[in-house]
């Protein structure tokens, strides 16, 4: 999957307008994956899962901080998200299903703070971004 | 499988509140769809997909007017849209996984639009009762 100039510009305007407000997003998309999908609460046993549990908005932090850098390197997403890429294929191990989910829940939760900005066409190109990460986080499952 | 009291009880109050919007919604998300999964224009060769076309919004209204269908019989989805699973199946032939791309656009439809409303405790109840929907519409799905 190819990022077009467009979908590139649309990702970084985002989060450009998502500001210092990327941990509580990230937080925000957890707890709505939890809730929604509770076969994902498997992978954090070892968590408080419960609402505004500390834990949980410290594990959102490092997932925006995550995209952050991937916004930041579009064109390579392979090199950048390398450690991430080995740290989920031989320790984690999360189905890759699982990671489509996370996304659902990432767009749901800019498009209710984003409003006016979640355009069809930034929705689209912000899916094709986060479909891109979790296929390099997943590349070397096998 | 039936839903729950409390996901019913969730869904009807979002209901009463879209009142006759639900057609403005269901058009949104359909066009989120073609926009972000264009794999799925597919099933509408026949109809003008431009933006603000009439025969898309005449698709959504369709759309809308078997959601309110179905929130009007929580406790019998598959006898209320037993019609509409008759034509999905031998006329229609969607592919099940398409109708999850659609809920996914039209979570994040009604997200934008009710933001102050779209708790991850409500977004639960819809994704439920959207799964019904699904089930009943496309036996065997999933």
């Amino acid at each position: 999957m190819v990022l077009s100039p467009t979908d590139k510009s649309n990702v970084k305007a985002t989060w450009a307008k998502i500001g210092n407000h990327g941990a509580e997003y990230g937080a925000e998309a957890l707890e709505r994956m939890f809730m929604n999908f509770p076969s994902t609460k498997t992978y954090f046993p070892h968590f408080d899962l419960g609402h505004d549990s500390a834990q949980v908005k410290g594990h959102g932090k490092k997932v925006a901080d995550a995209l952050t850098k991937a916004v930041g390197h579009m064109d390579n997403l392979l090199d950048a998200l390398s450690d991430l890429s080995d740290l989920h294929a031989h320790k984690l191990r999360v189905d890759p299903v699982n990671f489509k989910l996370l996304s659902h829940c990432l767009l749901v939760t800019l498009a209710l703070h984003l409003p006016a900005e979640f355009t069809p066409s930034v929705h689209a190109s912000l899916d094709k971004f986060l479909a891109s990460v979790s296929t390099v986080l997943t590349s070397k499952y096998r | 499988m039936v839903l729950e009291a409390a996901d019913q009880a969730a869904v009807r109050a979002l209901w009463l509140k879209l009142g006759s919007n639900v057609g403005v919604y269901t058009t949104e998300a359909l066009e989120r769809t073609f926009l972000a999964f264009p794999s799925t224009k597919t099933y509408f060769l026949h109809l003008d997909l431009s933006p603000g076309s009439a025969q898309v919004r005449a698709h959504g209204q369709k759309v809308a007017d078997a959601l309110t269908l179905a929130v009007d019989h929580l406790d019998d989805l598959p006898g209320a849209l037993s019609a509409l699973r008759e034509l999905h199946a031998h006329k229609l032939r969607v592919d099940p996984v398409k109708f999850k791309l659609l809920v996914h656009c039209l979570l994040v439809t009604l997200a934008r639009h009710y933001p102050g409303d779209f708790s991850p405790s409500l977004q639960a109840s819809l994704d439920k009762f959207l799964s019904h929907v699904i089930s009943a519409l496309v036996p065997n799905c999933h």
